[in-house]
Formats: structure tokens, C-alpha cells, sequence
């Protein structure tokens, strides 16, 4: 069991009591929803004629069913105007602080908490989302739940969940040119497999992780779901402390300095235990691409698709099931693989670094024929960022459509969707059948800058042919 | 599919039925329940829907399709079955179908917690031993009598334990599974937390 780490310390800090059937109440400090998983919570809370007992610990934003073309209400979709009605409704009545479409502050949820400086070191984060696992970046204990535990954190600002096993995920050397946060994570989850994490928390350790900036530790967290793990975390540092100070939620004045007192104090002890320690090394990452329908299924992009024997039994089954639905040969190269449509946006890498990281590659270049490409920022406050640059402008002078924000063809609940079996180039974070928008659509996931290269030459490319 | 939907209340501990096999492993949410389901302010029509577009592809032939499978309750799936999204969708549209508890190789964890959150039991078996209960299923329709207290299943010839959390396990054996109003009942440890967690009142 796992003694002393920064998971320990903060579970135990939170931990209300321990429930008779075995698992631990444990108090949420931040609860953040969306208009997707928490009408049922509301409607629940109704049934049982309960209030909402924290409302000033629960905020609110709308991201998965935006449109990104015209944000002008209603909204064309009636069920998406009225989901967000819903939400809207719901939050007046329980006196909910919500970041709606032109507070300057909506977007993807785990976008918006982070630059509002709501996410902080040493909090338990809620959310009705598994991608919750991002706020991790920061030190905070965070993760996905269901819409029966988001009624649990309204009603009573707790849940019941058995304590997880920590893992340490030890990252050495650095990253090399042209490789990036989401490289690292696809092939750590491709090393590690999609279900290695069920029962853990990943602390991302090591040089490797040190050096990264805070957007890029949230992207690595981001995917600890993909897998497996429903929470992973980065031990908070100065980065992360320099980060928040000065967001519009951050503490300030003599606030500021208590909490920097409390949050240095706020790492895994040198001598903590963890149930299980993995190393990596980082500078042999390279450039990442997924080709099959998993996220753990993955290879350098000067790789070929593996051959099934050079696959696990266990791998087997869904490798078969891959091959067919993507429509690749085993052994084939993943470079200049055709694709039809880039998208660069999603909770994993939509934010300003990201779209910076793109507009570089996309400079004085054009957008090949035939394809579509769009960026969808993380939030307004990242598209405001962005025009600021006149990052918006060499998207658009590339041929990249420059859309509003929201969570968009990640998971194309909205009229962003693949037809057909087009094939994907995209920076968000799952490949699974269907996902975004086509039940035969085909999405090969690989960083933002990586999206840009395939965008410019029509195929999967090696970003760093692209890059001086 | 039922036709009429009662969700399941207060202290589980035995459940009965057909089961259906759905092979494969890493069989994700989006494929349970697929995101344009997700447009909805109740989960009430979602049982309709299940595994939608690979319904579609298999045209008629999808486990959930076959007449033979009607009537389910009880759904014996591989390994990591229920991973990807947070949706809760997933497990409401199966309870839905009908289906009352599931038996696995392994589960994703927020799918596996929202199960028992709404009340449906998911048990864990050997590799091999959910194969050979997937191949006896085809062959010869397998009627399970589930007993929670002691995990064990019996069939007309069948008679095999189970295996689950004991924490799972006692969540539903004294109903609390329901969890708010367990804790609630905690009400004035929460404020006190609240009062006491050091970044409250600056965040
Ligand atoms: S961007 Fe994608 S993964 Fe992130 S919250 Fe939205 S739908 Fe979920």
C-alpha cells in the first residue's frame, strides 16, 4: 500500500469517514459540471427533494454540444438548446456561478478551470467527466465520476470511493525536438497497455516531466484515462505555482502567500512508498500515431502496423477487430496514410501552447486539396489569446477553418462529424469506433503540431521534416 | 427489450435470468451508447439504443438483436468492457435493455462505479472460465441463479463462484449501494471538513 505521496497526503485530507461497506467518504473541494452529465443529477436531487449543500464549490460551463459555427441562440439543434436551457436553469435556481457562451470564460471544461485558476494544488476535483484526470497537473487529487455521484457531490459534496493504488510513472532524459507532451503519454499507454491503470493513480515523476510546461503536464494527465487510470497527477512545483498566480480565481495578497506555504508543502515524500514504480525514457519517444481503435494501439510514425504475432495474445482479438475497421494491413507503414479531415482542438490539446505549436508548422504553408481542416480553440479566453497573436490569421491564411470553442469533433456531439469511413487526422484523444460522428469513421490521434504536417501534405507526416 | 422499466431499490442480493454474451475486449462506451444519445435531459429512452451503430452493422445479428437473447438480464462480457467516457448513459441504457448484472474478465473503473451506483452488480471471472461460459451460452441458453451473499452462480448444471468486491459486495447486500443517503448521513462531518480544509476559504 501506497505511504506518503502526494495522493496519500491528499485523500487522507479529504477523507470524511470510512463507509461500512469498505470504501472511504470523501469530501470534493472542487465540482465542476456540464450540460451533459448533469440534467439526470438535478432531476434526481428533485425527486429527493434535496439541495445543492456547497453551490459556491460546484461551477459550471457549457462544452459538449455547442455548435462551433453559430454560437447564436437557440441554437439550430433543439436538443442541444435544450440541454443547454437546462443547464442554464439549473444553475440559477441552485445558485451555481456558470461560465455561459460570451462570459469570455466558456469553453471545455477542463480548459476553462485550469486559466481561471480555479484548479489548485492539494484539492479532491469532481467531475462528471473522465477526462477530469487534466487538473491533475496541478497536485490536485481529480477525477471522472458518473451522473448518480455528480447528485452525490450536489446533495452532500462527498462520494463513496475505495482508496486507489498509486503507480509512479518515472520519465527520464527529456523529450526530443518535434516530439511532444501527447507522444509521450500514447506511447506510455501503448507501453503499458489500456487497462494497466484500473485501480491506480499515475504520479508522472522524473526529469522528463519536470521539464515540461503546465499545458503539457495537463495533457499527459488528460489521457491517464486512456489508460486505464482514473487519476494522474504531477507533484506541484514552481511552474505550477507561477501558473496560477494572477488567474481571475487565484488567491491574492495575503491569501497568495498562505496558500504557497501550503501548497510547497504539498509533494510525495522522497522516501514515500508507491504500490508500483515504471521508468521510461522519454528522449526515445518518437512522433506518435494511433492506427488501430484503441489509444494504446500506437507506433513511432516511421513504424509499421504490427504484425499479430508480433502482438500479445491478449492484444490479438482487438488488433484483428482494428486491422478490419481501419481498413490497414498488418505491417504497413503509418506514414502517407491519406486522410481527410484535421481537426486540432479537445481537452487534451486545445490549448494556446497547442495552437501555437500548429500555427507554427502551418506558417507561409497551405492546407493540401481536398482536405478539411479545422481548429477549435479550448475556451474563448484561449481564442482571444490566440487572435491577440494573429495565430487565428495564419490558420485561416492556411486554409484551416477557424472555428468557436468547444469540445467540438472530439466526440462530434455537435454537427462536427467524419462521413462516412473519411479517416481523421485529429489531436483529441480517442480512436474508438465511431467516436467522432461516423459509426465507420476512422480517427488516427497524434499531437496538434503532427495534425499540421498531415493538414499541409494530405497524409500522415513526420512533423519533423516540417520543422527548422 | 422490457417494454416497462422498474430500477432496482433498496438491498440486492439474488438475481436471476438469461444470459447474452457479447464478445470482444475494450468494448467502449461510445460503443454502448453512442454520443448522440447523449443530447437528452433524461436517460429514460436511452435502452432502445444500446450498441446502436454496431447493431446496425451487424444487421440483426448483433447479440442484443437475436431473438433468443430477449429476455437477458444477465450480460457475460471479456476484458475491460465499459472503458472510455464517464458516461453514465452507458450502464442506464443496459439496465434499461434489461440487463441486471454483469460477469467479466474486468471492467473500467468509472464504468464498474456507475453500475453500482445505479444498481447493477458486475462480477469478475478467469479469462478462461468466462470463454467457456460464452461457449456453453451458444450452445445451450444459460438460465443463472446469482446469490450475492456467497458468490456463487447455479444453472441447471452448472454450479461456480463469482468473483466481487467485498466492498461492492456489501454495498448491495445492505442496499447501500444508493449511496446518498449514506451520505448524508454524515452531514455534520462534511461541514466540518469544510470548515477545516486549508484552502477553502482562499479558493
Ligand atoms: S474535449 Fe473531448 S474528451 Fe474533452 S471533455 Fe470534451 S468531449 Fe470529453
Amino acid at each position: 500500500m501506497s505511504q506518503d505521496t502526494l495522493f496519500d497526503k491528499v485523500w487522507d485530507l479529504h477523507k470524511v469517514s470510512s463507509l461500512p461497506g469498505g470504501s472511504d467518504q470523501i469530501f470534493i473541494g472542487l465540482h465542476l459540471i456540464h450540460e451533459v452529465t448533469s440534467p439526470q443529477a438535478f432531476g434526481a436531487l428533485k425527486d429527493k427533494n434535496l439541495k445543492v449543500k456547497f453551490p459556491s464549490r460546484t461551477i459550471a460551463t457549457v462544452d459538449h454540444i455547442v455548435p462551433t459555427d453559430n454560437q447564436s441562440r437557440p441554437f439550430k439543434d433543439n436538443l442541444a438548446e435544450q440541454m443547454i436551457k437546462t443547464l442554464e436553469k439549473n444553475c440559477l435556481q441552485h445558485k451555481i456561478r456558470f461560465f455561459n457562451i460570451g462570459s469570455g470564460n466558456q469553453g471545455i471544461v477542463h480548459v476553462v478551470a485550469p486559466e481561471l485558476g480555479l484548479t489548485q494544488p492539494g484539492m479532491t476535483i469532481a467531475c462528471g467527466d473522465s477526462h477530469t484526470s487534466t487538473h491533475g497537473a496541478f497536485g490536485s487529487i481529480a477525477f471522472g465520476i458518473g451522473t448518480s455521484q455528480v447528485r452525490d457531490v450536489l446533495a452532500t459534496q462527498t462520494i463513496a470511493m475505495n482508496k486507489l493504488k498509486v503507480r509512479q510513472i518515472w520519465c527520464e532524459n527529456k523529450l526530443s525536438h518535434g516530439v511532444y507532451a501527447k507522444d509521450l503519454v500514447l506511447h506510455i499507454i501503448n507501453e503499458l497497455g489500456v487497462k494497466a491503470g484500473v485501480g491506480f493513480a499515475y504520479e508522472f515523476a522524473g526529469p522528463a516531466i519536470n521539464a515540461l510546461s503546465m499545458e503539457e503536464r495537463m495533457t499527459i494527465c488528460n489521457m491517464s484515462i486512456e489508460g486505464g487510470a482514473r487519476c494522474g497527477y504531477v507533484n506541484p512545483d514552481e511552474k505550477t505555482f507561477n501558473y496560477i498566480k494572477n488567474k481571475t480565481c487565484a488567491p491574492k495578497n495575503e491569501n497568495w502567500d498562505e496558500a504557497l506555504l501550503w501548497w510547497k508543502s504539498l509533494k510525495s515524500d522522497a522516501n514515500s512508498i508507491y504500490d508500483d514504480v515504471i521508468k521510461f525514457d522519454a528522449s526515445k519517444v518518437e512522433p506518435t500515431v494511433t492506427w488501430g481503435i484503441t489509444p494504446g494501439q500506437s507506433i513511432g510514425v516511421n513504424q509499421q502496423i504490427p504484425l499479430l504475432e508480433e502482438l500479445s495474445l491478449n492484444d490479438q482479438l482487438i488488433a484483428e477487430e482494428a486491422y478490419e475497421y481501419m481498413g490497414f494491413k498488418p505491417g504497413q507503414s503509418i506514414k502517407n496514410t491519406p486522410v481527410d479531415v484535421c481537426f486540432i482542438g479537445s481537452c487534451t490539446n486545445g490549448r494556446i501552447s497547442d495552437l501555437r505549436v500548429a500555427a507554427q508548422v502551418l506558417k507561409d504553408k497551405k492546407v493540401s486539396r481536398n482536405i478539411k481542416a479545422f481548429v477549435v480553440p479550448g475556451s474563448e479566453k484561449v481564442a482571444n489569446e490566440a487572435k491577440q497573436e494573429g495565430l487565428d490569421k495564419i490558420f485561416k491564411d492556411s486554409g484551416f477553418q477557424w472555428r468557436e470553442p468547444g469540445c467540438s469533433m472530439c466526440l462530434a456531439m455537435n454537427s462536427d462529424k467524419l462521413i462516412g469511413n473519411q479517416v481523421s487526422a485529429s489531436s483529441s484523444n480517442r480512436n474508438f469506433k465511431g467516436r467522432q460522428g461516423s459509426p465507420s469513421g476512422r480517427t488516427l490521434l497524434m499531437s496538434p503540431a503532427m495534425v499540421a504536417a498531415a493538414a499541409i501534405n494530405g497524409k500522415v507526416s513526420d512533423v519533423r521534416e516540417y520543422m527548422h | 427489450m422490457k417494454s416497462e422499466f422498474t430500477p432496482p431499490i433498496g438491498k440486492i442480493s439474488q438475481i436471476s435470468g438469461k444470459c447474452i454474451s457479447l464478445i470482444g475486449n475494450d468494448i467502449d462506451t461510445d460503443r454502448i451508447i453512442p454520443a448522440r444519445f447523449l443530447k437528452c435531459v433524461s436517460f429514460d429512452l436511452l435502452g432502445k439504443s444500446v450498441f446502436e451503430d454496431d447493431r446496425k452493422t451487424l444487421k440483426g445479428r448483433h447479440p442484443f438483436d437475436l431473438k433468443e437473447n430477449q429476455d437477458s438480464s444477465i450480460l457475460i462480457v471479456n476484458s475491460n468492457f465499459g472503458c472510455g467516457s464517464s458516461r453514465e448513459h452507458a450502464p442506464q441504457a443496459l439496465i434499461r435493455w434489461g440487463i441486471r448484472a454483469i460477469i467479466g474478465e474486468s471492467f473500467a473503473e468509472i464504468f464498474y462505479s456507475n453500475c453500482i451506483a445505479i444498481g447493477i452488480p458486475c462480477f469478475t471471472l478467469p479469462k478462461k472460465s468466462i470463454q467457456d461460459i460464452q461457449k456453453y451460452n451458444f450452445n445451450k441458453k444459460l438460465f443463472l441463479e446469482i446469490d450475492l451473499k456467497n458468490s456463487s452462480a447455479k444453472s441447471e448444471d452448472l454450479n461456480f463462484n463469482l468473483e466481487i468486491k467485498d466492498s461492492s459486495k456489501n454495498m448491495f447486500l445492505t442496499g447501500e449501494w444508493d449511496a446518498t443517503a449514506t451520505l448524508l448521513k454524515n452531514s455534520s462531518l462534511v461541514e466540518r471538513k469544510f470548515k477545516d480544509l486549508p484552502y477553502i476559504k482562499f479558493s
